[in-house]
Order: structure tokens, then sequence, then C-alpha cells
């Protein structure tokens, strides 16, 4: 691992309707060519075929846990005994669902499509993203990874908001926006910048879904205030802040720290090795470069995917531990310099990064320590 | 310009399968599905212009290895989202073991 600054350059615009974003287009970082490792056609088919019975044995581990856990936090609802059902309860419906939402998003957990798009809904309306809206943004998170001005999905910017970064770890803010967008979608408003990635024809589904789940978390609340009781909230809608903390811890590994404006994953995404439950919560988005290299690999298959081709990327992280004692530190520097990012190295086995494309719009690296 | 085109040998393309072809600066992609019968299309996804050949197929659709948008390969209806446009097929024959396509 590296660490690189830059020379000054004007501070990043994120938004996708604003000066980046249009560098971004000027320049081909928008829609490019990105590299991925050479794996022959035979063993790529069999990395990418699908199957049912993982996803359907997770399902219904996933959703059994759920009964569980939230029966247990009703049976002992009004003591303590019940902190730890809902701790677990919370995670499943807090953290679990994002990584739901997205491999069914992709299409990738089952083979059989009503099932992607079932599991793809529940997850979408407990994570609080709009199934229309995120399918989309998601897409153009894979065109232009962690290109400034094109991706929607980028979740430390620069310079790091760290407050932001701490109270997303209890769903606060997201939550706080997941639910104006609802209220503003319902009310029939696409805003500028979801108009850039979802199409027009789509809009009006991303409205529909929204004047639905508007109607359930009114019933949800005209049910707490008529039993005088948080529980009907403890079930539907706040898991999604008391149990977020799973899914931001691994989300924010996923990128946090390391190259913009790059088109070769292995410098913007990090794989980490992690503990099994994190991995079943998590469904092995662990292995994140393999699945912006290769997003049509099911999550099951990853681990073999990342054997297969780990002599060409950056060394995995060996844990989550690992990765946050490497990414504080880099993100407490970006906020005196955020052109200061992580470096990957990689090993003598694998093929050089094209530092060409990668230092276009990036000033030559000033500084490496 | 309706001349039939040679396009690879029958065997070159396993079962449930698909395959680039170049011709005169245009790329297709040459199917071969589960029942043993050929098809092409376009080469490029309707979405973003990714070579289908690198996808997977999965009885009649392929999926764009980019986004995972997914199209009906014998009549080029798109499938679901990110893909909103059709792609354009071609009529296909199999001649003394030879995968011929019809380019318009």
């Amino acid at each position: 691992m590296t660490a690189i600054t830059s020379s000054a350059a004007p501070p990043r615009d994120y938004s996708l309707t604003g000066r980046d974003a249009r560098l971004a287009v000027e320049t081909g970082l928008a829609a490019a060519e990105w590299y991925h490792t050479e794996i022959p056609r035979k063993q790529m088919k069999e990395l990418m075929q699908r199957s049912d019975q993982p996803a359907i044995r997770d399902t219904i581990i996933w959703l059994a846990a759920l009964v569980v856990s939230g029966a247990g936090g009703i049976w002992f609802w009004g003591s303590w005994w019940c902190v730890p059902f809902f701790f677990v309860y919370g995670t499943l419906y807090g953290s679990s669902t994002d990584s739901r939402w997205h491999e069914c998003g992709h299409g990738t957990a089952f083979r059989t499509q009503w099932m992607n798009d079932a599991v793809y809904q529940l997850a979408c309306f407990m994570i609080m993203r709009n199934p229309v809206t995120w399918r989309w943004s998601h897409t153009r998170h894979h065109t232009d990874t962690i290109i400034v001005g094109r991706d929607p999905e980028i979740a430390v910017m620069r310079p790091p908001d760290l407050l932001r970064v701490v109270l997303n770890f209890f769903g606060i803010l997201d939550a706080w926006h997941a639910m104006t967008d609802m209220v503003r979608n319902a009310a029939g408003i696409i805003s500028p910048a979801e108009k850039t990635f979802i199409p027009e024809p789509e809009q009006p589904k991303a409205i529909r879904v929204a004047r639905i789940w508007l109607v359930i978390y009114i019933a949800s609340i005209a049910l707490a205030l008529s039993l005088h009781s948080w529980l009907p909230l403890m079930l539907i809608g706040l898991p999604r802040l008391y149990g977020a903390w799973h899914h931001v811890m691994t989300g924010l590994l996923q990128h946090g720290g390391l190259a913009d404006n790059v088109v070769d994953h292995r410098l913007n995404s990090r794989t980490v090795y992690m503990n099994s439950v994190s991995r079943f919560i998590y469904w092995n988005m662990n292995y994140h470069v393999e699945h912006h290299m290769f997003p049509m690999v099911p999550y099951h298959a990853l681990p073999k995917l990342h054997e297969m081709i780990k002599h060409d990327l950056p060394a995995p992280t060996p844990s989550i531990l690992a990765g946050y004692r490497e990414m504080i530190p880099a993100f407490l520097r970006q906020l005196r310099n955020e052109d200061y990012f992580l470096k990957r190295a990689l090993p003598p086995t694998a093929k050089p990064y094209r530092e060409e494309l990668h230092n276009d719009n990036n000033p030559v690296p000033a500084a490496a320590e | 310009m309706n001349d039939w085109v040679e396009a690879c040998a029958a065997g070159d393309i396993d079962e449930e399968d698909v395959m680039r072809f170049d011709h005169a600066g245009r790329t297709f992609a040459i199917y071969r599905s589960p029942d043993d019968e050929y098809f092409a299309t376009d080469g490029l996804c309707t979405h973003e212009k990714v070579h289908l050949a690198d996808g997977l197929v999965m009885d009649d659709i392929i999926e764009c290895p980019k986004h995972n948008g997914r199209f009906n390969y014998k009549t080029g209806d798109a499938r679901g989202a990110p893909v909103c446009v059709n792609l354009k097929t071609y009529p296909v024959k199999v001649d003394a073991g030879k995968v011929l396509i019809q380019i318009g």
C-alpha cells in the first residue's frame, strides 16, 4: 500500500449535473472501458452459472432468523431481554438487506428471475431504497465506479464528512434522506439528479412504489399511536436505524480512502477477508474488486473467482479491523488534503495499471510515502 | 445487401453459449441454443455498447456482462432494466457445417 498526495486542484464537485460531471464526459472517464483480468471463456462460463439452491438456502435462514428474532423481541418487549433479539432482528433487517437488495438487483442471486425480483422488492423496502431509483443508480455505479460527478453511490466524498459517516452507523441521515425522497417521489416529483440516471419511462414506477411505501409507513405509525407503543415501529422502519451498523461497517470498506477517477477496480475497490457471519450478512460482497470486475458472477461463486484471479489483484485486506486501520487515517488526511488517497500495490504477477489513464484527471503524484 | 456471410463453424460455439463475430466494421453475437439452434443479433448491448459475447446464455436469454441487462436473443426483445431498447436480430442458417448470417 502506498499513500499518494497530488498537487492542488479545485475542490471536487460531486453533483451529477455539475462541473466534474461535464469533465468526466469530456475526458472520456464516463462510460470508459475498464480493466479486467483475462479469464478463459470456459472458466468464466462456469463462474457465471446461476443456481437457485444457495440463495434459497440463505433466504430461508435469513427469513427464519428474522421471524424468530422478531418474535423474541415481541415476547420480551418491556424487559431488557428484548435487546439481544432486536439486535439480531435489526441487523438482519437494516444490514443484510443491503446485500440482498444488491445481489437480487443484479439478478445473480437466484437463477429464477421472479425469486430475484421478490427478494429485491422486500429488501428494498427494508433498507429504504426505492427499487426503481436504486436499480438505475447502481447501474451508473458500475459504469462509472467512483468517478466524481458520475457515480451517485460514493459513500465518502472528499473531504470526508466524518459526522455524516458516524451518524450513518445508526442510519440517521440515510433514513432521513430516504424518507424525504419517498415523500417527494410520492408527491410525483423526480429530482434533477434522479433524472440523470432514471430513464423517463421508468420514473412513474419510482413514484408508484413511493406511494405504496408511504401508505405502509403511515399505517405503521398509526398502529403505534393507537397501541401507545413503539413496538410496531421497532419491527417496521426503526430497524433501518438501529440495525444499520453492519452494512455501513462493511460498505465503507468497499471504496473508502482509495483512488477516484480511475478506470481500474484494482485501484478504487477493496477486497477484505471477513468472518463467516459477516459474509452471510454481506453475501460475499467483501470480494469487492472481483464483484466490480465481473458483476455477472453470483455471490456464491466469488470466493472461487477470487482464488482464480488474486495473482492479478492487490493483496486482500486481511480483516475488517485492518481495513479500518488503513482507512480512518486516510480519511483524516483527506480532511487536510482531499487529493490524498491510498494507492493499492500490485503483486509482481499482476498486469500493471495503465497510469496514463489514471493521471489524466488527477495531477501527477507529488509525493508518496 | 442481403448476402449470407459465413460467421463460424457450427462446432465453434458450445451449446447454450455465444460467440463474437466481426464483419465489415460491425460486430455481431452468434448464439447456439440449448436446443442446438443458431441465432444472431447485434453484438453490442443497446444500453452501453458492451460486447454481449462476454455475457451469459441461459435458455433463450443473453445477459450482458456489464450491468446484467437481459435480452431474448431469439427475438431481440429487451427483458428488463437496465436494457430498454430491443436488439436487432439477423436470419441464420447452417450449411455444410458452417453458420451463415444474413446481414441486411
